[in-house]
């Protein structure tokens, strides 16, 4: 259970699939607008819950409940081999080294 | 309360809704034909260009280093033919308060809104432009919300675009993200009418005038630096207020230099497409956005586009998304400057068009982001390699946006593809005067200056 007062995310459609506008890509007019938000959990509630939140802003919003003290996933990705060779071929042609 | 919410009820108020939230009443510049005062309508938000810089200034805006990248043009030299490859500057943008030169824009809009009263700030955008106007809000005790579009509908997202989230809500912004597509208009509409905020629109006079000091900087610092104005200036173009402000800010102090916008080359994407959406590597800065805003800047959020690119580009040009990632890692690791890659668009054009240049003058690159986690080429081009995208060195002219990434084989490779000016002037002209049987002579001028032809070519045009 995640307890009022959590920091959660919660997800809500805003139009479904049929009512979404003409001029749209087919792959897009199959899915429906999805929207994601954040906010202070009014009540408790269990994930995938419809429920109430008070966003940064102090708005009240619903929508159905996904993740409790949601946390960023960035980073660097994984290693590419190709921005080694930028580097240093561009120095060697600048700086000389080799006959590159 | 019990308002209809509904999306055909919501659009059916959007004039209102943008009438109260832009603080701008368009209509007063209307002619009733085809021309608008545009001229009164960029004046009408109250700030002359002195308040701006005072405004900009009281929240460390603006006022960025430029930096002469020496070994950026050495490079380009050892390409160039003998006597060629003019001396490159870049203004070091990143060193606004959010990391990108959308700051100065944010900072009027900001500065408007709390001064006119809103209880806070709203900008749908999923670029550089939310962390601005989240920070420019922060210094002015305003609350903000930030629409994003971020993901696809498996909720997969670009590290780049959630990068920009993350630094939104570090300033304190609400962020509402959505999955792909235009409707999200809709939801900044129901957003703005609920709360009663002020819209940061990138297209309103409050998002173009204050990117005047960018121009006006770029001519006072290279003069200070060479004792020479430069002689031609790079601006990445998307939705056109960068090529504008910019242009207007070097006509005000009397520089002449040629006015160059640049793009990276996203041909055969659509900007709707769900499963197109993390096939692209850019969200900004791209063709997507700047072709079609160049030929008709009024399909913005407001009723009349303060960006109007035409009239100032003497030259379009694009760029592959592989150029610019390889410009991105020079500027690493021959100039020890680590930026965004989507603020290095016209660095990669001002690359190869030094090389047409000659070694007495001067081109400026008028802007770099920051860069971090996600929004960095490492993550972006490991996320497209996670996405499908083929990313091999070779002839970058054979890049296919969508498909792959062309690192350009030496720094040799590296040019850019002209885009027809002639020609957006007559898809211009044509749109603006569709539904008008009669023009009158004010219209003709109008479209002269909008286009930034002449009389003569209008009247051929129509």
């Amino acid at each position: 259970m995640v307890k009022k007062g959590t920091w959660v995310s919660i997800r809500k459609t805003l139009l479904e699939a049929a009512e979404r506008t003409g001029r749209l890509p087919e792959e897009t007019k199959k899915v429906p607008l999805v929207m994601w938000n954040k906010g202070y959990l009014a009540a408790d509630a269990e994930i995938g819950d419809t429920v109430t939140v008070t966003t940064r802003t102090g708005r009240t919003q619903e929508g159905i409940l996904e993740e409790a003290e949601p946390h960023w996933e960035l980073g660097y990705g994984n290693f590419v081999p190709e921005l080694l060779r930028i580097g240093d071929d561009a120095r060697k042609m600048l700086f000389g080294g080799d006959d590159k | 309360m019990s308002r209809d919410m509904s999306y055909d009820a919501v659009m059916s108020r959007k004039t209102e809704i943008v009438k109260a939230s832009a603080g701008i009443d368009f209509d007063q510049f209307e002619s009733g034909s085809v021309a608008f005062d545009y001229e009164r309508m960029l004046k009408s938000t109250g700030y002359d260009f002195d308040s701006v810089k005072r405004i900009q200034r009281e929240v460390g805006v603006g006022n960025t280093p430029m930096l002469e990248l020496r070994n950026l043009t050495a490079l380009a030299r050892k390409i160039a033919g003998p006597g060629k490859g003019a001396r490159i500057f870049v203004k070091d943008e990143a060193c606004n308060p959010s990391g990108s030169f959308k700051d100065r824009r944010a900072a009027m809009a900001a500065y408007h809104a709390k001064k006119a009263g809103y209880p806070g700030v709203l900008a749908a955008t999923s670029g550089n432009f939310g962390a601005a106007v989240a920070s420019q809000a922060a210094m002015r005790g305003l609350k903000c919300i930030i629409v994003q579009e971020t993901y696809d509908s498996r909720k997969v997202g670009q590290p780049e675009i959630i990068e920009k989230a993350r630094k939104c809500e570090a300033y304190g912004a609400e962020v509402v993200q959505t999955t792909v597509g235009p409707e999200l208009f809709y939801q900044s509409l129901s957003l703005l009418e609920s709360t009663g905020y002020f819209s940061a629109s990138l297209y309103s006079p409050f998002g173009i005038i204050g990117v005047e000091t960018l121009g006006t900087e770029v001519s006072e610092q290279i003069m200070a630096l060479t004792g020479k104005q430069p002689d031609a200036v790079v601006i990445t173009n998307a939705g056109g207020g960068n090529v504008t402000g910019t242009a207007r800010g070097l006509r005000r102090a009397g520089c002449k230099a040629a006015v160059i916008g640049a793009s990276v080359n996203l041909k055969g994407l659509h900007m709707a497409s769900d499963t197109a959406f993390n096939k692209k590597s850019f969200t900004t800065g791209h063709t997507g956005f700047g072709i079609p805003f160049v030929t008709n800047p009024d399909r913005s959020d407001v009723p009349r586009s303060a960006a109007r690119p035409l009239r100032y580009l003497d030259r379009y040009v694009t760029v592959n998304q592989g150029e610019v990632f390889y410009m991105t890692e020079l500027l690493a690791t021959l100039e020890g400057m680590e930026r965004g890659p989507a603020g290095n668009t016209s660095l990669a054009a001002a690359f190869a068009i030094a090389q047409e240049m000659n070694e007495d003058q001067i081109l400026v690159v008028q802007e770099t982001e920051y860069t971090g986690a996600g929004k960095h080429v490492q993550p972006q081009l490991s996320f497209a390699r996670d996405n499908g995208i083929d990313i091999h060195f070779g002839n970058p002219a054979d890049e296919v946006p969508g498909e792959s990434i062309i690192l350009p084989e030496s720094p040799a490779s590296m040019r850019v593809d002209e885009l027809n000016l002639d020609h957006m002037r007559k898809s211009f002209i044509k749109g603006a005067i569709d539904g008008h049987d009669k023009l009158t002579d004010e219209d003709i001028e109008y479209l002269a200056a909008e286009t930034g032809s002449t009389v003569e070519f209008v009247k051929q045009n129509i």
